[in-house]
This record gives C-alpha cells, sequence and structure tokens, in this order.
C-alpha cells in the first residue's frame, strides 16, 4: 500500500473537483502509473458534497480505487467545509491539507449561515494537520474567471507529486478545451508558485 | 492500446467490440453512462433509451431472439419492472447473446433502498457474472455474450456503484462483426405459457450444464498462498479490497456468482483453516457455501449487509486497523445534502404546495429534494410512478388534501397505468406533472416527451395534455414553471375541481444542451432600490447570496433569467443586466 500515492478530492458539485481529479489521474497515467479513481456523490445533481479519490502507483498494480481514511498524501479542499469533512483522510504524518478560502453555504440546510463552522482551518490546524490555505479564487477571479479555483488548487498540488511540469502541461492541453486553455495554464502556474 | 475508462464505459466499448446490434435501457444510476457512450461514441450498437425497463427488457428479448447480440441496461430496482419478462426468458433461451445489467447500488447513493439482485437472477435460474475492475467490466460482457449464445440463456452481469463509476486502465480491442443468428417461428419454443411444461425441464437442463460448467470455466480464479491459515472467497469490487488489505491471503475469486461451483468451493475451502467470504450486499455465496455444509467460515456476521464495503471497513472489521473517523467533535460539520438547481422549475411548484398545506405524495426524480429543507413539501415518496397510487389510497383513507407530484419520464415509466386507475375508480386525484422535458436526476437524458431520442435527433414528441384528457381527466391545465402565482392559481383550481385533475407545470430542465447554450442575460440588484426585506432570499436559489453590505448579490455567471426572484420584489429592485444600464 505504501508503494500507492492516494489523493482526496472534495468540493461541492459545480465546482470542478471532479475535472481536476480527472487531470490528476491522466497525468499520472501519462506519467506510466497504474490509476485508479472513483467518485461519491449523493443523488445526482448540483450542491452537494462531492468527493473524489484517485489512487495510483508504479510498482505494484493499484487495486482499491476507494483512498482509506489516514492515507492520503493530499487532501484537496476546494471550499472549506468539504476540507474538514475529508481531512480525516490525510495522513497525519506525512500529508498536506490544500484547501481553498472560501466559504459556500449549503443552500438545503435550516439555518446553515449561522451555524457554518467559519473556524474550520483553525480547528483542523489544532489537530497537528499541515493545513495550506490557498486564495485559489481570488486568484482565479484576477486571471477572469472565478471557476478556475480548482485548476490553481491543481498547481499548487502538482509541487506535491512525481509527476513532470510537461506532463501536466500535455494533459491540460489535451483535456481543456481550446478558448478555456490560456486562462487555465496561467491558474495552474500560478497555484504552482503558491507553493513556493 | 490502453484507455482510461469508467466501468461503465469500459461496458460500452466491451459490447461494441462483441459486435452488439442492439441496446435498450431506462437511466439509472449506475448504470446510466452505458447507454450514454453507446451513443455517443458506438452508435453501430444501436443503443436507444426505452420508455420504462420492462420495455427495455421486451425489446431486448425481441431482437434477441431475432438472432441480434443485445445488452439491456437498467439499476437493480429496474430490474423490478423488467422482472416479468426477466423470469420467463430463460424458458425459451435466445438465439443471440443477450446480456442483462442490473446496476446495484450499495450505499444507496441515488436509490430508495439496497438490493441484492442475485437473488433476482437465481429465482429466474439466469447466469450471473460479476467483474472486479474496468478490464474485466470490459472483458466479461465479451465472454458473457459468448456465454449467452453457447447455452442459449439469458445472462446477467451484476455491477455495483463502486465498479461502475470507477476508472481504470483498459485493454481495448477491435469491433468484430457478429453473423444474424436465425429466428425460426416455433411456438413450441417462444409462446411460454402454452407450452410452459414443456419448456420447465429445459430450464433445468440449462441450469445443470451452467452449474457444471462453472467448476472450471474461466470467469472464477483461485490464487493459492503457501501459508493456509486464511483463505478469502470474493466476488466484484472487494475482490480489490481483499488484494488490499489481506494481501498474503489465497484467494477464490468468484467472477461467475450464480449458479456457484460446489466441488471449487467445498475443495478451496479444505485447504485453509478459516475462510472469509467477503462480498457486498447479502451473504449469497456465504449462504450457499454453509448449505453445503462448509463451517470453517467467517462472513457477515463481521463484515455486516448494509452499505458498501471499502478497504477501511475490512480492515477494522478484520482487526487489522482502525482507519480514523470524520472530525466532528468540536467543531460543527453541517452535512450538505444536495439542492434544485439555479433556475430549477420545481422550485416554484413547491413553494406553492408548502403554501397550500397539502399533503404531497411525491415520486423519483430530483424533486424527492421537495421533502428537504427549505420546502419540506413532499410527504411520502417510495418508488417510480407511486405518487398517483398512494394519492388514491391516502384519498380513500379520508386524506383528500393530497397532492400527487410526478416528472415527466416518472409519469411515462410508471404513472400511465396509476393515472387510469384514479380515473376509472372516481378518484379526486390532483395530479402534478413537472414537464421538465429531461429524465432529469441522471443527467438530464431524453425521454418520449422531450421530442429527441438518444442519439439527440428528432422524435415524435408526447402530447402529455391530450393524453391525460384520453384517459378521462376532467380538467388538465398547463402552466408555465417560472410563474410563481399562476402555480399557486392553478393549483387551487385543480385542488377544487370535483373529479380528477392534473396541472402540468413546464419548463425545460436547465442541464439540458439548449439550455446551456442560451445567451442568458442575467437579472441585477438594484441597490438603491432595495430594502433588504429578504423576499428574495426565500426563493432559495443558490445564485443568490449575500454582499458585505447585506445586499442580495446575484451570481451573473450562473443566473438562468428565470425571473423568479424578480416576481417576488415588493421594491422591484431586481432588474435584467441590460436593463439597468
Amino acid at each position: 500500500m505504501s508503494n500507492t500515492i492516494s489523493l482526496m478530492f472534495a468540493g461541492v458539485g459545480g465546482q470542478g473537483s471532479l475535472l481536476i481529479a480527472e487531470l490528476t489521474s491522466l497525468a499520472a497515467v501519462s506519467a506510466g502509473f497504474d490509476v485508479k479513481q472513483t467518485e461519491v456523490h449523493g443523488v445526482s445533481q448540483r450542491g452537494g458534497s462531492v468527493e473524489t479519490h484517485v489512487r495510483f502507483g508504479r510498482v505494484a498494480k493499484v487495486h482499491s480505487p476507494i483512498v482509506t481514511p489516514g492515507e492520503a498524501l493530499a487532501v484537496i479542499g476546494l471550499e472549506k467545509l468539504e476540507a474538514l469533512r475529508f481531512a480525516h483522510y490525510v495522513n497525519a504524518k506525512e500529508g498536506t491539507i490544500l484547501v481553498n478560502d472560501y466559504e459556500l453555504i449549503p443552500g438545503s440546510v435550516a439555518n446553515a449561515e449561522k451555524i457554518y463552522p467559519h473556524e474550520a482551518i483553525d480547528f483542523l490546524k489544532s489537530k497537528g494537520l499541515r493545513v495550506i490555505v490557498l486564495p485559489a479564487s481570488k486568484i482565479a477571479r484576477d486571471l477572469g474567471d472565478g471557476r478556475m479555483a480548482n485548476v490553481v488548487l491543481l498547481g499548487a498540488l502538482s509541487t506535491l507529486l512525481p509527476i513532470q511540469q510537461e506532463t501536466w502541461d500535455k494533459t491540460l492541453k489535451l483535456r481543456i478545451p481550446a478558448r478555456y486553455l490560456e486562462g487555465n495554464l496561467k491558474a495552474f502556474q500560478a497555484g504552482r508558485e503558491m507553493m513556493n | 492500446m490502453r484507455e482510461f475508462l469508467l466501468g461503465n464505459e469500459a461496458i460500452a466499448r466491451g459490447a461494441w467490440e462483441a459486435g452488439v446490434k442492439f441496446v435498450s435501457g431506462y437511466p439509472g444510476t449506475p448504470s446510466t453512462e452505458i447507454i450514454e457512450t453507446l451513443a455517443t461514441r458506438f452508435p453501430e450498437t444501436n443503443p436507444r433509451w426505452s420508455a420504462n425497463e420492462k420495455v427495455a427488457f421486451e425489446e431486448g428479448m425481441g431482437a434477441a431472439i431475432g438472432g441480434l447480440r443485445v445488452l439491456v441496461t437498467m439499476k437493480h430496482v429496474g430490474l423490478n419492472v423488467a422482472a416479468d419478462a426477466f423470469m420467463v426468458f430463460p424458458y425459451s433461451g435466445t438465439n443471440g447473446g443477450f446480456v442483462v445489467i442490473s446496476a446495484d447500488d450499495p450505499g444507496m447513493h441515488s436509490s430508495q433502498n439496497e438490493q441484492d439482485n442475485r437473488y433476482l437472477a437465481r429465482v429466474a435460474k439466469v447466469p450471473v457474472l460479476e467483474p472486479s475492475d474496468a478490464q474485466e467490466c470490459h472483458d466479461f460482457i465479451i465472454a458473457g455474450l459468448e456465454l449467452s449464445e453457447q447455452f442459449k440463456s439469458p445472462v446477467m452481469l451484476r455491477t455495483t456503484t463502486r465498479l461502475a463509476h470507477h476508472k481504470g486502465l483498459v485493454e481495448v480491442g477491435e469491433r468484430k462483426e457478429v453473423e444474424q443468428k436465425e429466428f425460426v417461428r416455433d411456438a413450441k419454443r417462444f409462446s411460454v405459457p402454452i407450452y410452459r411444461l414443456a419448456r420447465r425441464p429445459e430450464v433445468e437442463k440449462t441450469l445443470n450444464a451452467l452449474t457444471e460448467y462453472a467448476e472450471t470455466c474461466s470467469f472464477n480464479r483461485i490464487e493459492h498462498n503457501d501459508n493456509k491459515s486464511i483463505g478469502v472467497v470474493t466476488s466484484g469490487i472487494a475482490y480489490q479490497y481483499v488484494k488490499e488489505v489481506m494481501p498474503e491471503a489465497g484467494v477464490l475469486r468468484l467472477g461467475m456468482t450464480f449458479p456457484l461451483p460446489v466441488n471449487l468451493l467445498r475443495e478451496f475451502c479444505s485447504q485453509y483453516e478459516t475462510v472469509y467470504v467477503i462480498e457486498e450486499g447479502e451473504p449469497f455465496i456465504e449462504e450457499y457455501m454453509r448449505n453445503l455444509g462448509i463451517t470453517n467460515l467467517k462472513g457477515k456476521e463481521i463484515f455486516g449487509v448494509i452499505g458498501e464495503y471499502s478497504p477501511g471497513r475490512l480492515q477494522q472489521a478484520l482487526a487489522l486497523g482502525n482507519p480514523p473517523k470524520p472530525y466532528t467533535e468540536g467543531v460543527n460539520l453541517i452535512p450538505r445534502p444536495p439542492m434544485m438547481c439555479v433556475g430549477c422549475g420545481h422550485r416554484t411548484v413547491f413553494a406553492a404546495l408548502r403554501q397550500l398545506k397539502v399533503t404531497v405524495s411525491g415520486d423519483i426524480g430530483c424533486y424527492t429534494l421537495g421533502a428537504l429543507p427549505p420546502y419540506e413539501a413532499e410527504h411520502t415518496t417510495f418508488c417510480m410512478g407511486a405518487s398517483i397510487g398512494v394519492a388514491v389510497g391516502l384519498e380513500q383513507a379520508g386524506h383528500e388534501d393530497t397532492v400527487a407530484v410526478i416528472g415527466d419520464s416518472t409519469f411515462i415509466h410508471a404513472g400511465i397505468p396509476p393515472l387510469i386507475d384514479a380515473v376509472y375508480n372516481k378518484s379526486h386525484l390532483t395530479l402534478v406533472i413537472l414537464d421538465n422535458s429531461a429524465t432529469g436526476m441522471t443527467g438530464s437524458q431524453q425521454n418520449p416527451a422531450s421530442g429527441k431520442n438518444v442519439m439527440g435527433e428528432d422524435a415524435p414528441k408526447l402530447d402529455l395534455e391530450a393524453f391525460c384528457r384520453a384517459t378521462g381527466v376532467g380538467s388538465v391545465e398547463v402552466v408555465d414553471t417560472w410563474q410563481r402565482k399562476g402555480i399557486v392559481n392553478t393549483l387551487r383550481r385543480a385542488i377544487a375541481y370535483q373529479g380528477p385533475s392534473v396541472v402540468i407545470a413546464r419548463g425545460a430542465c436547465q442541464q439540458l444542451p439548449e439550455m446551456k447554450r442560451r445567451n442568458v442575460i442575467p437579472f441585477v440588484v438594484e441597490e438603491e432600490l432595495c430594502t433588504q426585506c429578504d423576499a428574495c432570499f426565500k426563493v432559495w436559489c443558490p445564485a443568490i447570496t449575500r454582499t458585505g453590505q447585506n445586499f442580495p448579490v446575484i451570481a451573473a455567471n450562473e443566473c438562468t433569467s428565470c425571473t423568479v426572484c424578480a416576481q417576488v420584489c415588493p421594491t422591484d429592485a431586481i432588474k435584467l443586466a441590460e436593463v439597468m444600464v
């Protein structure tokens, strides 16, 4: 199991967590790894929690697509509450939680505005976890489209993974439609630079 | 060549390679992507969405006895709808290869129940294949069609959510055309009720031959280990978790779980001190093994029957580890259920139903979300089409204020006989058909009311209002689903009507490609006119949030211009963006 790299992507339906998980998987395939991926969501509509598991390894075949809590090299949270929800998946000793500095109040929960855990990040840090908060939504908005927050986070994540920059670029070029490509390459690069 | 494919995409690819020439099904998570993939990538397989699973199965049955290779797809509860045909098909047997996908949903991610359809296959006496990864999804569909032709038997391929919805690398091949088998008119074979007694022994003969085949077939695989203390019998995706958590165990992986291989199971178990039976769902294999008198078994008493399995769950059950739990102590980990989309036309209907304080008998679709806050305006939901029958029954029990709510696709699927029944039995039923021209919850697929088929081509469009009138419903009204007052007034009239009435709340699903492609002029809030009365927040549109100064703000790239927030604003502060300029 230790030869396998496990990642957990958490977000809200519509934020594009599945897309960056998919890009990670494709980059890993391209880099020669065996890869498995799976997503979990409730009824297949918008606005609910979405979790995507990615596991890849070079030495042995990857068996389970499901990440076991406590083993993830990184938990990538596109939203704070969702980062909190899946934080226990991170390897507490060696793993990192990458969180977008962004709050989205759940619409279908009574009094959600009042009971939302705004202190989620401090709480996770108090548990001794390595938490990196990135203003991905803000950076994406500055680059012209707030929806690219996911790709900013992907850029940040890429610095933690054994996949070369040119493999990432190639994967983004293959997968992102031409008219969005330039913006997304910039968003990716901005995410990488934030981790320097 | 290797492709990174979803289990469902791998099934589609395999069916194409195997020369399948007819595919039918009804959308249902986690099976839907099979037909979607066939329609977009492999149209020569001739895929279609059928009106419901029974129709899909029967069309497939006809195509298969007619000599084609056939794939039929549905979710687990879909097979309940198709069960009538499923149970009788083995009596005639098939000509062309016939595989039905039963996509089971342990954990009920998108279903109303957990149901292990291997039991249904046992009742029908139909062999069951269970792949363990995306590669086997691809391989087993090809082998399954061959098996079906070899034994002239329909075959079930059972997937589960994790198998259908995981991606892995798949070695793919090219399409091989298969010659159509000959259909010879033969009532003694294909008119089952008349000749049932003659056909009955044939079913047992086939089953016996399959049982013998199971002993040596390549679907089942033994991975022995020198250490004979622990053996595992497993199937499906659970095999992967076993390899992850118990890499040292000897494994009998059953790829065919009905009929089961008696000697192989006995022989395997005799070689290990303790044998764990690890299968998602019910103890289907385990019970069979216990009935064979095998006693060195451990199974459901430690792994449990409810929900999905995972490596973490096996670790815990076997006392091999204790994975951390979500952080819930000292922090408020509030849930985030899904909600109706921005601009969803269902929202106004549930707001109206809530306002009218009626009992609502709901149905299967996105509108089950009407039961959640902020609406809490749906009080019963069971299964496809049940809204109407349950409303009729509630009326008989004295709850005459009941309104049945059903979507267009679900109405066509299973709402038509109960509507006819309601009229026939003189009910005062009030029925709302939420007509969004899509099978929404599974991803806005086409249906007979949408005027398009699975290929996106124009298709005859069912005239819902004419249809309802033809059943004898006295009052049929159509209303624009985004007109709040119109919905309330129309509902009031329908409820007051003495006799069965139908309200069709019409407005296209916002997830339809043509809706997404539209040029939308978004609404904006003019802060000088806004009194911060919060009326627009009570529309519960996810695109409306607050500014730092507590004014509402509408996300321009999300607004669908549905107008509902503008309708409720008492000071007309919400205007179309270009009117502002």
